[in-house]
């Protein structure tokens, strides 16, 4: 039988994270991913990670207000005050377990400027931040002698009496259904893109983590706030760094112009996120777009400077779209990105559910509120994914192990044949791509009543359709029908939780912007939306909301 | 555009170890797609049975290694126009010299089992008192380029060595190794470079094909940085190998004669008193006397060999100062 004090679920920087941070505490330790840990899409954040480094004049406190103002008022202070305070002394740690940081002439750790913020303090490896950090952190569970189930699919968490006690996982490899009994579980699945199309996210990115939580009773917290990233990619929706804004890069429209002199003169092509996306969409939509894109220009940059500091942007460019960005811009557009929303933690990554913990971009604990600054979730996993490790290998003394039982392990496999058994009828793939292209026409840049309607119809039709899909592979090896049909599953679940999070919130807030309501309204929707699973209700879901923390900085009007 | 793609299909469930078979599909792509695009096409929509791995679609996640017309590749950044003409077949097949799973998915236990044994992870003897470790800029950009490496495994797919010789750690591993020799941050530098230059299938083993610094999606080149690393381990004193005894009488042989003593070659890269590889070698070289394949014993010079040795006094005074 498998048993751990803590298992893990996800193997990119939240995970690997809390899987060293506990293993160093001298527990039974465990991480379970559906693909190699290195195959994580932490991998995918290019730009850095941010931090005020207080000992070289930096002030944590400015960090903390831009991430609040970014976050548009929504994340709670005192969640933010925790990662802001922590975010040097992480940083620090990533660099002396390895990490290639950049360097100034003075051999210190050098930084960039970042979106959102007017003190450069985002720190960096060229544009490979993300799979810079992602191979520094396996290698320092290698050397803490990690166990880690590779390419295992968690299909259910084990709930007994209330405490979360393991999980029943896949092993992709052999086909194989198994219990793993654990006395703490992280949850570091990661985030949701592909609820939509296109995103920026990995293939892999279905919002396992978030759905597995709700299952088991854990609201989602402020799910209708859905990052749509100002550079991405048409068609594909590939992303190209906010490090090339970073950098100096200008947005241009389809008449040369700078257009983000007037949205936000003082922040420039660096406002927040939502803002720069919003300030995109509006171009395209009055027409000086270029073909449903605007142009991202670094050609004043030079080719030298590209190549050193950008390097897999100009691959990218290259590669994907045959553009050499030091000769030609490249058109870009608000595309989904990362998801605020998730999993409802305490600041020490504890859910509700006793045993149960999460951290990265599945959780929410609440630090990006309604806007998450560019840099900052690399920030938040390393911070959060420690905390929960310390917090869950504390919990684990206290406890008892589950039962052992098989009970939960005969129902999975029992849902999972009659998957295999089904008729012929729908096909995964064709429900995902409907859903996902329906959720970005919906839940866009921006919505209003009618069209979050048009994205709730299209959840329906998704429910009505569940049922009907049928796994078409029925061999046991590397199934990878079966598991994507288990992911559409879950990709449902996070779907309904947006959708209805959207609807139940009557204003415009961050990367929530309706054109049916404009404006911000703090009188009533200062508060988070919680959406749980509920089978009693109608659609199986009710929104609940809870107040926001506010500590120090009173909210004012955003102006970039 | 239509694209005809033939794919190397294998279950082990109802297929013998080794057997093989290959489907052919004519798909609808977009005239920019990707082989991954096309792969995820027939899974979406033709046969849900391909098993194939892929995450990130952007060259960054390393999932989807494969060989594409021979050649190891990421499929994601593999677009189909750049590697056929139209009405040609693109042919993708699981990587090679990694024992395959399912169709076009491999297992990378071994590969991964080699990343292990660099001991890849950074040994500092000492911790700052406060902060960052200080190091130059351009000694950190310089671990970029084994930084890059994401471990798909297209080097080891086609990597002529480890066809032939299982024990050769292999070129990502000894890529990832280079780096923490390189890395001024780590004081592990000569036992690692001592340890690669003793162990079987260390830096020596490379034959220097060139193969994977051709097929590196990422241009780690990790010959290149095998080749540094024989370099540094002979500077760090790492003198007693084959390997080096290797070098040397190569180089020797060819600035004094213009050419290469193969006889001589092989009984100094042997060493004159490895009697047990001696007893060996002559059992070769009757072997090759018999069949008239042996070197002769006093090379003949090349002609204008003085020039080559003078290139050579050039190159060793212009290092030496």
């Amino acid at each position: 039988m498998y048993k751990h004090d803590v298992l893990i679920i996800g193997a990119g920087l939240a995970g690997l994270r809390a899987a060293v941070e506990a293993t160093r505490l001298g527990l039974d330790v465990a991480v379970i991913s559906k693909v190699h840990p290195v195959r994580s899409h932490s991998n995918a954040a290019q730009g850095g990670i941010n931090a005020p480094l207080t000992d070289r004049g930096d002030d944590w406190e400015g960090h903390a207000l831009d991430t609040i103002k970014g976050s548009d008022y929504l994340a709670d202070q005192d969640a933010v005050e925790i990662m802001s305070s922590e975010a040097g002394d992480a940083v620090i740690e990533l660099e002396r377990m390895g990490v290639i940081f950049s360097r100034g002439e003075d051999g210190r750790l050098g930084t960039r400027r970042f979106g959102g913020q007017l003190v450069a303090r985002t720190f960096f490896v060229g544009a490979i931040t993300g799979s810079a950090i992602l191979h520094v952190l396996y290698e320092q569970a290698l050397k803490y002698g990690l166990n880690a189930y590779e390419e295992w699919f968690v299909s259910d968490l084990i709930i007994e009496d209330g405490r979360c006690v393991g999980v029943v996982a896949l092993d992709i490899k052999t086909g194989e259904l198994h219990s793993i009994w654990a006395k703490s579980v992280i949850m570091a699945a990661g985030g949701a893109g592909r609820v939509f199309e296109p995103s920026t996210n990995a293939i892999i990115c279905t919002g396992d983590g978030l759905a597995l939580a709700w299952r088991a009773g854990v609201p989602m917290m402020d799910m209708e706030m859905v990052q749509y990233h100002p550079t991405t990619l048409a068609r594909t929706g590939i992303l190209l760094s906010e490090a090339a804004r970073g950098e100096g890069a200008y947005l241009l429209n389809s008449e040369g112009e700078r257009f983000m002199l007037k949205y936000a003169p003082q922040y420039e092509e660096l406002a927040s996120r939502d803002v720069v996306s919003r300030s995109e969409q509006t171009e395209i939509n009055e027409g000086r777009g270029v073909d449903g894109n605007v142009l991202l220009d670094l050609r004043h940059l030079g080719r030298e400077f590209i190549e050193d500091r950008l390097g897999y942007l100009q691959e990218v460019a290259v590669e994907f779209l045959g553009i050499d960005l030091a000769e030609q811009p490249v058109p870009v557009r608000p595309g989904v990105h990362y998801i605020m929303g998730g999993i409802k933690t305490d600041v020490d990554g504890a859910t509700i559910v006793p045993g149960l913990y999460a951290a990265g971009e599945c959780a929410n604990v609440s630090v990006h509120g309604a806007n998450r600054l560019g840099a900052n979730s690399l920030l938040d996993t390393v911070v959060f994914g420690r905390r929960s490790a310390v917090h869950a290998s504390e919990y684990v003394k206290s406890v008892d192990a589950g039962s052992g039982s098989d009970e939960h392990l005969d129902a999975a496999k029992e849902r999972i044949q009659s998957l295999l058994d089904r008729e012929p009828n729908e096909n995964w793939a064709a429900v995902r791509n409907y859903m996902a292209n329906e959720m970005t026409k919906g839940i866009g840049v921006f919505r209003d009543q009618s069209s979050m309607e048009g994205a709730k119809a299209a959840i329906d039709n998704v429910s009505e359709r569940m049922p009907k899909i049928a796994v078409q592979n029925k061999g046991k090896v590397f199934n990878t029908d079966l598991i994507f049909t288990l992911e559409m599953e879950f990709m449902a679940d996070v779907g309904k939780a947006i959708v209805h999070s959207a609807l139940t919130r009557k204003e415009s807030r961050g990367a929530h912007f309706r054109t049916d309501i404009t404006e911000r309204d703090d009188d009533n929707w200062l508060k988070h939306t919680l959406a749980y699973q509920d089978l009693e209700s109608e659609d199986s879901v009710r929104v609940e909301t809870s107040p926001v923390t506010i500590t120090k900085w009173e909210p004012v009007k955003r102006v970039y | 555009m239509q694209s005809k793609i033939k794919v190397s299909r294998y279950d082990p469930e109802t297929m013998g170890a080794g057997q093989q078979r290959w489907d052919e599909f004519d798909l609808d792509v977009h005239p920019s797609a990707t082989v991954l695009d096309a792969l995820i096409q027939i899974r979406e929509e033709v046969d849900g049975t391909l098993a194939l791995r892929c995450a990130c679609r952007a060259s960054i996640c390393g999932s989807c290694g494969m060989r594409v017309n021979g050649d190891a590749k990421l499929v994601c950044k593999t677009r189909i126009a750049d590697v056929v003409q139209e009405g040609e077949t693109v042919v993708v097949e699981p990587m090679g010299n990694h024992p395959v799973i399912k169709d076009l998915v491999v297992t990378l236990d071994t590969f991964f089992d080699k990343v292990r044994q660099v001991d890849p992870y950074l040994q500092p003897d000492t911790v700052p008192e406060q902060g960052e470790y200080v190091a130059s800029d351009e000694s950190m950009v310089n671990l970029l380029t084994a930084m890059n490496c994401i471990m798909c495994g297209a080097c080891v797919s086609d990597c002529t060595v480890l066809e032939v010789d299982e024990a050769f750690i292999g070129p990502a591993a000894l890529a990832k190794a280079w780096r923490f020799v390189e890395d001024p941050r780590d004081d592990q530098r000569e036992e690692r470079l001592e340890e690669l230059n003793n162990v079987e299938g260390g830096i020596w083993d490379c034959t220097r094909c060139f193969k994977c610094v051709e097929v590196c999606p990422k241009d780690v080149a990790p010959m290149d940085r095998i080749m540094e690393m024989r370099d540094m381990a002979i500077e760090a004193g790492n003198r007693n190998t084959p390997g080096y005894r290797h070098t040397e009488s190569f180089n020797n042989s060819v600035k004094k004669h213009g050419r290469l003593d193969e006889a001589r070659l092989a009984v100094e890269s042997a060493g004159y008193t490895n009697v047990p590889r001696l007893i060996d070698l002559a059992e070769i070289g009757v072997k090759s006397v018999l069949k008239g394949k042996m070197p002769p014993i006093m090379p003949h010079k090349a002609d204008d060999s003085e020039k080559i040795t003078r290139i050579f006094d050039r190159v060793e005074s212009e290092r030496n100062s």
